[in-house]
């Protein structure tokens, strides 16, 4: 009997020992606590990127009868937005959803982050994919941090129309279109540009940082707001001047720090794809900026700091997409290319065409962001992920890919945001009354004023 | 004693108070202002050159004896032209009293100091 009991024993240890041999040989999916901190860190560098850089950026732009309406929108959308996002957009975005809706737009599973444990793995990363036990992706970070960082992409991008629409939309419709656009515009395009699923994914389109998802999308949605609320009062086919550049220049300075975690978290871990996305941010936007100060000497002769601002913004915008696809030359063209044609944009072609786009939330955003996401399958460059390549490098096919995904998010979010604005105008009412917009909107929306006379 | 305001361009400040402190005019008050006018001012807005009628000028406020009027208005005119149109204007106003808080005394000798200055 002791014999019996002796080789079971050994029978076991030797089952045991060939089972731990195995999962052994295909490394269990852990925790990297670098990445995870690095990804936590990210996530609170994009929060930083709307409150309180974005705030200030187009509080500075925006005359000082609004300024706090500005900051206010600002502060709320992160609000609203990030309760939207753990009720339903997470898992709308990231979740998957089956049958023939599956490619566009995920399901309820993970609604009010159901089914998410705080020891589960992210289903996604991009830097150096692992496998889980069923063969899907993980990433090295906690599921809930993968949560929270896209829950501050989720928050920026409708901050980003309200350059559109500033200085004139009365507060509780805005409230409302930004929190049913969120649902129903930003959630799908993520879902498929980001999700396992996602159609243009699965096509093969480049978006490292979000060109498509956050700047195209928020730039369409732009225009398309800009010209169904029509011009301010007093908009005579140029911009209304800024009241207070200081703003402007801080807020601009504060996004480009914040987009370090914007670009070089989208790695989802801290490695040497995070420390390209990091280089190429940086020289992009440093490229875009000087460009944007020569233009405007050779235009005024003068370079002026709200230009560099824009300029600086434009070159972050255009290499969102390319952060973890290009090199340093890559950068150096795109900075250059997307201040030019963004800079004829504000300058000159917006003015001919007369529509009021208060801020260049279009003008900078959308155009920027199209430039990018169309570079990104031009300068592409297997040194940086062997497995991508672009135009110059005999890939041609991936600019086509990428103008497919850009057509793709213009056509769906121009005509999504057309219809949610025309819906939320009737019922609602978006424009603010005339006496309102005169005022100011600090005043007649919120009853504050920014610069008060008292101590 | 008599209240001289005067508007004028912003360019022009540093000769305007290099020319009132050569007439002894040593404290006045200034600030900025702005102005709809009929005359339009170039701005430049990312790159967007525009003509824009609001106006940003400077106005400066002092008040002085009746002995001081005409060389500070003298002064002003001469260092505040330019020749082009919006050169600015000069308004002068009675003052009927001025009281010094320290001491409280009243009239003309209120407004400079008696006991450092002989005039």
């Amino acid at each position: 009997m002791k014999k019996y009991i002796v080789s079971l024993l050994a029978l076991f240890a030797f089952i045991g020992s060939t089972l731990s041999a195995q999962t052994t040989a295909i490394a269990a999916p852990k925790v990297d606590t670098g990445d995870t901190a690095w990804m936590i860190m990210s996530s609170a560098l994009v929060l930083f990127m709307s409150i309180p850089a974005l705030a200030l950026f187009y509080g500075g732009l925006v005359r000082r009868k609004n300024v706090l309406n500005v900051f206010m929108q600002c502060m709320i959308i992160v609000a609203v937005i990030s309760i939207e996002w753990i009720i339903c957009g997470y898992s709308l975005s990231f979740g998957s959803s089956t049958g023939f809706l599956a490619p566009y737009i995920g399901g309820f599973h993970w609604a009010f982050l159901n089914n998410i444990n705080v020891s589960d793995l992210s289903p996604y990363f991009i830097s150096h994919s692992q496998l889980a036990a069923d063969g899907s992706t993980v990433g090295t970070i906690p599921h809930l941090v993968f949560v929270m960082y896209q829950c501050m992409f989720a928050v920026i991008t409708p901050a980003l129309i309200i350059g559109a629409f500033a200085e004139r939309i009365n507060f509780k419709g805005f409230l409302i279109f930004t929190i049913l656009w969120s649902v129903l515009i930003y959630n799908p395009v993520a879902h498929w540009v980001w999700s396992a699923d996602g159609w243009l994914f699965k096509l093969g389109a480049l978006d490292f940082a979000g060109g498509t998802v956050v700047h195209v999308n928020a730039g369409i949605a732009a225009i398309v707001t800009a010209l169904m609320l029509g011009k301010r009062r007093d908009y005579k086919g140029h911009a209304l001047p800024p009241h207070n550049i200081t703003y402007v220049v801080m807020g601009a300075a504060m996004l480009w720090v914040g987009w370090f975690g914007f670009n070089a978290g989208s790695g989802l871990a801290a490695d040497g794809l995070a420390a390209n996305a990091f280089l190429v941010t940086h020289i992009a936007a440093a490229t875009a900026a000087l460009t944007w100060g020569i233009l405007d000497w050779f235009n005024d002769g003068k370079p002026t700091i709200v230009g560099v601002s824009t300029g600086a913004v434009a070159g972050l915008v255009a290499i969102t997409p390319a952060a973890g696809f290009v090199g340093v030359g890559g950068a150096l063209a795109i900075g250059v290319l997307v201040s030019l044609i963004c800079f004829g944009m504000v300058a000159f072609v917006k003015p001919k065409l007369g529509y009021d786009d208060s801020l260049d939330a279009f003008g900078v955003h959308g155009i920027g962001g199209i430039i990018g996401a169309i570079l990104t399958g031009v300068f592409a460059t297997p040194l940086v992920q062997s497995a991508y390549s672009g135009a110059i490098y005999g890939n041609g096919h991936q600019v086509v890919i990428q103008l497919i995904a850009v057509g793709a998010t213009i056509v769906f979010s121009g005509i999504g945001t057309f219809i949610l604005f025309k819906i939320v105008d009737k019922v609602f009412g978006l424009r603010a009354s005339d006496k309102d917009e005169a005022l100011g909107l600090d005043e007649t929306q919120h009853g504050e004023t920014a610069y008060t006379s008292f101590d | 004693m008599k209240k001289i305001e005067a508007v004028i361009r912003k360019s022009k400040f540093e000769d305007v108070k290099i020319a009132l402190s050569e007439v002894d005019i040593d404290w006045f008050s200034y600030w900025d202002i702005t102005g709809l006018g009929k005359s339009l001012e170039e701005q430049v807005v990312r790159g967007q050159i525009f003509q824009s009628n609001y106006i940003q000028r400077r106005m400066i406020s002092i008040v002085v004896r009746d002995v001081n009027v005409e060389k500070t208005v003298n002064a002003i005119l001469e260092s505040a032209w330019t020749g082009d149109p919006g050169d600015g204007k000069i308004f002068v106003y009675d003052i009927d009293d001025t009281y010094r808080i320290r001491n409280g005394e009243s009239g003309p000798g209120a407004l400079y100091n008696q006991e450092s200055i002989e005039n």
